[in-house]
């Protein structure tokens, strides 16, 4: 599998979703997981799946002797590895920017120089193809499609591409012609497309072109909570009620509809407090149009979380509420609802798909989402009604499932590929 | 002889708009006009009217020997007079033939009888009334909005000085017995209870046009075979049903009027007749008392009320709808009184439903139970703080309502004295009848006459009355007022 981010390093629902399908994939006996990642930090889970770290594995021949490599390569490497992909490198490499063990350099994020690390990754995918043995390829996101294709090239396995997100829903249509060359090419070349809801398995079967034949739903599901979020306790609100927005603060997020939305709910009642966590481009435009609405003293902006402050949020909220205008899947009012939060979601998002126990409106529509806002804070048999439903509901929604739908799709595409 | 006893029902509601909460406080209009008179002329046009029709056509080709049962709702009544007139004409011409039973019902349709004894009495009271006023039958029989019954609410129904009720033949009341019978209320043995064969009903209204039925296509003839071939002492058939089965349910295009039609013929050749519920009633003994300790229902696989009130949302909405229901009762405001009715209407709280059974289900404008729940608690938000201005909330009910009832005993009181100073007026003209052409022509104006004697009636009646006089002379002096200026007006002219 060719990922670009995981568990517990993440910036957003990409790694959530690689780690949950990985383990949900694991569960099954006969499955051997090896997870390409650009740079890992050490502290991955790895008791499902062995992990490379693109940044260890040489492109350049080095000389260098057996104490060294130990020195220099993390714990989870071990020199005999490092040999191994020595020994597969396919050319030379020695204008680009290597360091003194013949390996390149990779940030793991999203730097400004993206289109070049997307390229180097694919440089490393080529060696690690050489080396390892395997029966199908999983590159998850775009980022990875030139490492999928690349490693399709050279071991002449069938290609899976997983479809987080499209640039499309990123950018609300005015795409970027190179990202979207990228996917499409990505696309192109795969022998199984699948896609987190049927909302983007659209866009990619009509703005990409695939054959419906080839494209598939593959729903995103949510591990259950540890014990410790469990224990998180929930505050109690009587007297004031919090609706709560969590996630990047851009375009595709639709946050303006929130405010808009918030401003209409302040306009009748005042015993609401409205919280947009999280950061992004739009975060400034939003604190001004919360200030141009007369809002500001109910509306909070408590910047980026992570982690535990996650769910102490959702736990602390009465109301979780997800805009998107555009939103391949969305995982995260799935969590909300793990947390006993119950959620408004936009008709737009791909896990509307799969949820009931929630209340759906379009993000334009922000009368209905104002009106929903109020009556999960007025009435408390429609908050305790989507609570308790809401956790049955999700618990319901479990990897594993999706681990053999996976699984199945994998054979199929084996079979197929063969033929 | 076996009897088939055939009832239909007509109800519609009164669709609520989209209504936000932005909105309460400050429109207190709460319906789609547009989709109310849509769907109803829809109804009326596709099944009411050819429906009716067929009825009358059938039982003018058999006088006396094809009977039928119909009951209305209020709201539905008051939608059909609105927008589809027709339907109430025809309904008139099939009582004409004298074939025809109306049944009573709740006005609203509502679930008063779950929620308020008295709104419920004061509901069926007012149907029947309306019933007596529009075709001239006073309903014998009673069916609850939805065939609702339990024993307790038979027992009131039969308080109510109604002889039967129709409910459903459910399973988890009958067991092993059959439904083909008369039964009787346990608590009150007065009361009847007719069943509903709800196999044969549905083979009419929920499967006829089903091609997927083993049955499928189903003739008159095979169907009265069906019946015919039941045991020969359950001689009483009830089949009931929505009358929009014919025509909505199961399209014309299925020729489910052409069935109907054949189905005197065929019962005549098999020799079973129909009767109308009061005559089963009359004609059929009852066979012994049965229970019914909980809810019973028509709606859903379940047979019971968990589709209206099955899950926490639709219990709020109906306890804070009926928390309201005292003060609704004692209060004169009309606008308030037809809400009230209006937002009773069971369907409201069916679109809250969760359950999943509820196959293609139509929600009309809500896109989910939350969403209905949502706007059918704006309104109630609305409707409530309506009721609670009308009086202080935190004056209770009953001392509220001894204020109201001592109102109303004066207002009575005044009418009481007001027929006697008419008396005492006829009187003085005998006395004086040179006056009488003059005081005839002061009749028509009610006001003088009032006044003229107002200052006679209390010097007679002092020593009577002395502590209320004060209340009704107020009162009397400022009707006069309102009723006097006019006059001057048209003086000058």
């Amino acid at each position: 599998m060719f990922g670009w981010e995981f568990p517990p390093h993440i910036l957003g629902g990409l790694g959530t979703a690689s780690y949950g399908l990985t383990k949900g994939l694991s569960l099954q006996q006969d499955m051997d997981i090896t997870f390409c990642l650009p740079k890992p930090w050490g502290d991955e889970d790895q008791s499902f799946m062995k992990i490379i770290g693109m940044n260890n594995v040489p492109i350049v021949w080095r000389d260098v002797n057996y104490d060294y490599v130990k020195s220099r390569v993390p714990g989870y490497m071990t020199p005999e590895d490092y040999y191994g992909f020595r020994d597969h490198i396919y050319a030379d490499f020695s204008y680009m920017n290597t360091n003194d063990i013949g390996c390149m350099e990779f940030s793991g994020r999203y730097p400004d120089n993206l289109h070049e690390e997307i390229n180097n990754y694919s440089i490393v995918a080529g060696v690690v193809a050489r080396r390892q043995q395997f029966d199908i390829i999983h590159a998850h996101d775009w980022l990875t499609y030139p490492a999928g294709i690349h490693a399709k090239m050279v071991s002449g396995r069938p290609l899976c591409i997983h479809v987080h997100a499209t640039d499309f829903d990123r950018s609300r249509g005015h795409v970027n012609p190179t990202v979207y060359s990228i996917e499409k090419n990505g696309m192109d070349y795969a022998d199984c497309i699948m896609c987190v809801s049927e909302l983007t398995r659209r866009t990619v079967i009509n703005e990409y072109h695939q054959d419906p034949r080839k494209v598939f739903t593959m729903h995103n599901a949510v591990y259950p909570l540890p014990q410790e979020y469990q224990d998180i306790p929930r505050p109690d609100h009587s007297k004031e009620k919090v609706v709560t927005f969590l996630g990047r603060i851009t375009m595709q997020k639709g946050p303006e509809y929130f405010v808009e939305a918030a401003s209409l709910v302040l306009n009748r009642t005042r015993n609401i407090r409205f919280c947009m966590a999280g950061s992004g481009d739009m975060m400034d435009a939003m604190i001004y149009l919360a200030a141009q609405r007369g809002i500001a003293d109910r509306f909070h902006f408590p910047g980026f979380m992570r982690g535990k402050q996650v769910y102490e949020c959702l736990k602390d909220s009465d109301v979780y509420i997800m805009p998107s205008v555009s939103e391949p899947f969305g995982i995260s009012p799935l969590e909300a609802m793990q947390c006993g939060t119950p959620s408004i979601i936009s008709k737009q998002s791909g896990c509307a798909e799969i949820l009931d126990k929630c209340i759906k409106t379009d993000y334009w529509d922000v009368h209905a989402m104002a009106d929903a806002i109020y009556a999960i804070c007025t009435y408390p048999s429609l908050f305790k009604y989507l609570q308790e439903e809401g956790i049955k509901e999700v618990n319901g929604i479990t990897w594993e499932k999706v681990g053999v739908r996976i699984r199945g799709l994998y054979d199929q595409t084996i079979s197929n590929y063969n033929h | 002889m076996k009897t088939i006893c055939l009832y239909f029902e007509i109800h519609q509601i009164i669709h609520l708009r989209r209504y936000r909460f932005f909105d309460i406080g400050r429109d207190h209009y709460y319906y789609d006009d547009y989709e109310n008179e849509r769907s109803i002329t829809d109804i009326a046009e596709r099944s009411y009217v050819p429906a009716l029709n067929a009825l009358i056509q059938m039982t003018k080709e058999n006088p006396g020997y094809f009977k039928v049962a119909v009951s209305l709702s209020g709201v539905g009544l008051e939608q059909l007079e609105i927008h589809a007139p027709q339907v109430l004409d025809l309904l008139g011409q099939l009582n004409d033939t004298g074939s025809l039973e109306f049944l009573c019902e709740p006005y609203s349709h509502g679930l008063a009888a779950l929620g308020n004894e008295e709104s419920f009495r004061d509901e069926c009271n007012r149907l029947k009334n309306k019933i007596k006023e529009m075709y001239g039958q006073t309903p014998k029989v009673f069916r609850n909005s939805s065939l609702i019954y339990s024993d307790d609410i038979g027992a009131l129904v039969a308080d109510m000085g109604f002889e039967g009720v129709l409910t459903e033949g459910a399973k988890q009341v009958l067991g092993w017995k059959s439904p083909h019978f008369v039964y009787e209320n346990p608590i009150d043995p007065r009361l009847k209870v007719l069943l509903r064969d709800y196999k044969l009903s549905d083979d009419i209204s929920l499967r006829f046009s089903n091609t997927e039925w083993s049955e499928y296509p189903l003739f008159a003839d095979k169907y009265m075979d069906w019946i015919a071939s039941l045991p020969q002492e359950e001689e009483v058939i009830n089949i009931f049903m929505e009358l929009s089965a014919l025509g909505i349910f199961q399209p014309l295009s299925s020729n489910i009027l052409e069935f109907l039609k054949a189905l005197p013929k065929v019962a005549k050749d098999r020799g079973i007749s129909f009767s109308t519920p009061s005559e089963v009633i009359k004609n059929y003994p009852s066979v012994g008392a049965i229970d019914v300790p909980y809810n019973v229902s028509w709606v859903d696989e379940e047979r019971d009320t968990s589709c209206w009130l099955g899950n926490d949302m639709q219990r709020e909405a109906f306890n804070k709808l009926y928390s309201v229901a005292d003060r609704v009762r004692i209060c004169t405001d009309r606008r308030i009184k037809q809400d009230w009715d209006y937002l009773q209407a069971s369907n409201n709280f069916r679109f809250m439903t969760t359950k999943h059974n509820s196959v293609g289900m139509n929600r009309g404008i809500y896109d989910s139970p939350f969403d209905a729940f949502t706007n059918y608690m704006n309104i109630l938000g609305d409707f409530i703080s309506r009721v609670n201005n009308l009086y202080p909330t935190d004056m209770d009910n009953e001392e509220l309502n001894s204020l109201l009832t001592t109102i109303q005993n004066q207002d009575e009181e005044i009418a009481a004295k007001d027929r006697e100073i008419e008396k005492l007026q006829k009187q003085l003209e005998k006395y004086n009848p040179s006056k009488s052409p003059e005081l005839k022509a002061d009749k028509e104006k009610k006001a003088t006459v009032k006044k003229e004697p107002e200052k006679k009636a209390p010097v007679k009646k002092a020593a009577k009355k002395e502590p209320e006089k004060k209340a009704p002379a107020k009162k009397a002096a400022k009707k006069a007022e309102p009723e006097e200026k006019p006059k001057a007006k048209k003086a000058k002219k």
